[in-house]
């Protein structure tokens, strides 16, 4: 268990906790502080403070996938409403597993998460290193064929 | 600041925009699977913009930081929810219709 991991979980909670409350005497910022150290020790003694419950090693990575995925969740929202707002309706939903190339639960279920963030596509269950795809369109299945936002994921994780 | 109070306006109704579709979508798909990706882009687009509108209002103070705790508990919590509802409805023998292999879509919405 690294130290910066501790120090990160506090630095979080307190943050949280100032944001939530939005008073700033002494008295309750020294509350505030305390709640946190307790939560820190609970993780401890949970045994749930490791790379998952609390993934600091994806922080920087975090600032080129995000925008990526943002930029997606937008463009396939447009493309869901105009399926919508269309008289015709032109739906082909279709089914499709995809392999996943993670190597760890975390960036498993981010590329899993991802796939549902952005309309048009939700994944609806996870064997092995298949993630089981319902697509609205045949061309969104295609899109998640093709495997762009799988490798961002992987590139996103950085083990490899 | 009347630049700021008209992008606010621009944003929330397309927020609230996307909103009506994500509903009349609900309405309009023919079953189960394709009606939750109506209701994704309720969540996504909707929400995202009223919050970025809403952020623009409030300025620098805690009231934001509040809105984008707001913004990434829907980012995290919705797609959990999505999957785990459209897992349940697998589970439970629910039918995805789908298109046929020639690209005909599927007529008769229930």
């Amino acid at each position: 268990m690294s130290p910066y991991r501790s120090i990160s979980v506090i630095a979080t909670l307190f943050l949280f906790w100032v944001v939530m409350s939005g008073f700033f005497t002494p008295f309750l910022l020294t509350m505030g502080l305390l709640s946190a150290g307790a939560v820190l020790w609970f993780a401890h003694r949970m045994d749930v403070m490791d790379h998952e419950g609390h993934p600091i090693h994806l922080g920087k990575n975090a600032f080129t996938y995000w925008p990526w995925l943002l930029k997606e969740i937008v463009k396939s929202a447009w493309e869901v409403s105009r399926i919508i707002v269309n008289p015709a309706l032109p739906i082909s939903p279709t089914m499709l597993r995809v392999k996943t190339t993670q190597k760890t639960p975390v960036g498993q279920v981010t590329y899993a998460n991802s796939i549902t963030l952005t309309p048009g596509t939700i994944s609806v269950a996870i064997a092995g290193d298949e993630i089981l795809v319902h697509a609205l369109t045949r061309e969104g299945a295609q899109g998640v064929a093709d495997g762009d936002m799988d490798r961002r994921v992987t590139a996103f994780e950085g083990l490899s | 600041m009347i630049v700021l109070d008209i992008l606010t306006w621009l944003l929330v109704t397309a927020g609230g925009v996307f909103c009506v579709i994500g509903a009349v979508g609900m309405l309009r798909m023919p079953d189960f699977f394709t009606r939750m990706h109506a209701a994704s882009v309720i969540d996504t687009l909707g929400a995202g913009l009223i919050i970025v509108g809403l952020i623009l209002q409030s300025g620098f103070t805690l009231a934001s930081l509040k809105l984008i705790i707001l913004g990434l508990l829907i980012f995290f919590t919705s797609p959990t929810a999505s999957h785990a509802l459209a897992n349940a409805a697998l589970e439970r023998g629910a039918e995805p219709l789908l298109a046929d292999e020639e690209g005909e879509t599927p007529s008769s919405p229930r």
